[in-house]
């Protein structure tokens, strides 16, 4: 793509600015334009509830009849009150399934042990997210789908009734690229996790706001799609509008081979002389398991200086690390032994589609003999509020990726954040435990 | 003049803004009576209806960050609060916008609970401390959407533009 003259000096694109240029149906854009991008997929989850209120006010008086601009590029997801934990829970759901039912919307997932689960993992596996895809959500880790080269990213209700009425995102300003380089190898029980949250560390909670946070490096182009995903992720625990990765082979095998896609795909990389605003280097070689500490995300410390604090509630799953590799990993670490007594091991994979394979591959009786409780896919105790809540004064160690006050149901309780190795070393001891030191 | 009612630090979060236990409750009608629900004494206030609509809400960086969910906009709305920040989080300015939540950024605002403010376009004057802070305009491309009264008003313009073109 060629790049753009601005006072004489040609610039090229990052991946946001190719994918906005081509949604807005312009030649090249540049940071701060102010641009309204076609919507290829608009996500949404039990807040759906609250986006159909708003999208019929919106034709409140218009005489214009509710319509909605493309029912196939809607996806709703229900995950995080799953199966419903109250009468009101459950009348939202049943609206929302109504309006559905009543507007076509197709790419529909209820509540069901076959195709659902948490939206970011049922979008990118069920093949809805395309390389140089616009997707809005209203759910602020809705960056996940950054790991498949789309631009990514979270929106409230209202804005989302405008999306379903007009198919575009309004007023949308072309954000700041910072550069990610990642290279090295992991050492033994280190991951994407680790390399996220020394990140947001390093960054701070709103490092990248305004920001989209592109990886590359030699450790990214040979990391899965399950990592590039808690990558982007947790891109927002700093802030960032989106986290992305340029398509490149592993792209594409995901979308054929996981995500069944047959589709022509069109990978967007960056130019070579694309202008960020800044660029971040990091060398995974030497980096230590990272704990994110009581209550924000972006208070992470290295392991070491938290080993030995006592958990009472360990939690693996979520849209961050609630995957196949995951659970696999903690089903590794505990089997043939025991969940150390006076805790609490929680496993909830990110869909029921990779429950499915974790029960084929017994990795579900390898956690159950050890102990754990496997519950059923979605959101459940990453934001505490139907089941896995703290008591007060309690401590949790979990693979999610938020460990704000109050998040895990009570304000009186404290939670910090991990990698699944971490998480399942610390299950066997009851305290946060190194497991590359073995137990 | 406007009252600080309450003075918050750094990357308050929409947990603790409006807790995720009560995002059941959608309708903005609704959610005012769970605004900052776990901090149980200024909630009170709040629901017993002893803060002034027109009331500020002074904090640091980063406030709204976390989750997406609106009710954390409409919970102070409803109750008029006005929120002057160094800085918001990008989802939560966002839908304040959207919403009419009166949002100021004022990167060095330092003032305290009690202390009387004036909000002026470009600057916000803590009459108490005869201190003066200067106001950042809103990102540009949000301009429309204030000037229509809320992005419902303002899609709706464009949704019967539409339809008067077909
Ligand atoms: S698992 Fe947690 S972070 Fe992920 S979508 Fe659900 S509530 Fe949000």
């Amino acid at each position: 793509m060629p790049g753009m003259v601005q006072g004489g000096e040609a610039m090229g694109m990052t991946v946001v600015e190719k994918i906005l240029a081509r949604a807005s149906g312009r030649e090249a854009v540049r940071v701060g334009d102010v641009v309204e991008p076609a919507v290829d997929l608009a996500m949404s989850h039990e807040n759906a509830a609250l986006v159909v209120n708003r999208f019929l006010e919106v034709f409140e008086g218009t005489g214009v009849a509710p319509r909605i601009w493309d029912p196939a590029r809607i996806a709703i997801v229900f995950d995080h009150r799953v199966p419903a934990e109250s009468p009101k829970t459950a009348t939202n759901q049943r609206k929302v399934r109504e309006f559905v039912a009543a507007n076509g919307i197709g790419r529909f997932h209820d509540i069901r042990g076959d195709v659902g689960g948490i939206c970011h993992q049922v979008l990118p596996e069920n093949g809805y997210v395309r390389p140089g895809a616009v997707v809005v959500g209203t759910d602020s880790h809705t960056t996940s789908h950054g790991a498949l080269d789309a631009f990514a990213f979270g929106i409230g209700a209202t804005e989302m009734a405008s999306v379903w009425a007009l198919g575009v995102a309004l007023n949308v300003e072309v954000p700041a690229t910072i550069e990610v380089s990642v290279r090295g190898r992991f050492p033994d029980h280190v991951g994407p996790k680790d390399l996220i949250l020394h990140l947001i560390g390093a960054l701070g909670a709103e490092g990248a706001n305004f920001r989209v946070l592109e990886f590359h490096g030699e450790t990214i182009r040979s990391m899965s799609t399950s990592g590039r995903l808690v990558l982007c992720n947790m891109s927002v625990e700093a802030g960032a509008t989106s986290g992305l990765v340029p398509g490149d082979e592993e792209t594409v095998r995901y979308l054929r081979a996981e995500a069944r896609v047959q589709e022509p795909l069109h990978l967007v990389v960056p130019d070579d002389d694309a202008a960020y605003e800044r660029t971040i280097e990091v060398d995974v070689a030497t980096l230590v398991p990272q704990i994110a500490c009581p209550h924000t995300v972006d208070n992470v410390r290295p392991i070491a200086a938290v080993e030995g604090v006592r958990v009472h509630q360990v939690v693996i799953g979520s849209c961050t690390n609630g995957r196949l590799d995951d659970i696999e990993a903690a089903a590794r670490a505990v089997r043939g032994r025991k969940v150390a007594q006076g805790t609490r091991l929680l496993v909830f994979p990110a869909s029921a589609r990779i429950y499915q394979q974790a029960v084929e591959r017994g990795f579900v009786a390898d956690l159950m003999r050890a102990g754990a409780v496997v519950m059923n896919s979605g959101c459940g105790p990453c934001l505490g509020v139907h089941e896995g809540a703290l008591g007060d004064g309690e401590v949790a160690l979990s693979t999610t990726n938020r460990n704000f006050k109050g998040r895990m149901g009570n304000p009186r309780s404290e939670v910090y954040l991990c990698s699944p190795d971490v998480a399942a070393a610390s299950a066997l001891t009851g305290a946060i435990t190194d497991p590359r030191k073995g137990t | 003049m406007p009252r600080v009612v309450l003075a918050l630090g750094d990357d308050v979060s929409t947990d603790v803004i409006y807790p995720g236990r009560y995002m059941a409750t959608v309708l903005p009608s609704e959610t005012p009576q769970f605004a900052f629900a776990d901090d149980v004494e200024f909630n009170g206030r709040l629901t017993a209806k002893q803060v002034p609509a027109g009331s500020v809400i002074v904090a640091g960086r980063n406030f709204g960050c976390g989750s997406s969910r609106e009710q954390a906009a409409s919970c102070l709305q409803g109750h008029g609060l006005v929120i002057v920040a160094k800085g918001f989080a990008r989802i939560f300015l966002q839908n304040a916008i959207n919403l009419g939540l009166a949002v100021v950024t004022a990167p060095e605002v330092e003032t305290s609970e009690g202390h009387d403010l004036e909000i002026l376009a470009d600057r916000v004057v803590d009459r108490t401390s005869g201190r003066s802070f200067a106001v950042e305009p809103l990102p540009r491309a949000r301009q429309a959407i204030i000037d229509a009264g809320g992005l419902i008003a303002y899609t709706r313009t464009r949704v019967s533009r539409a339809d008067t073109r077909r």
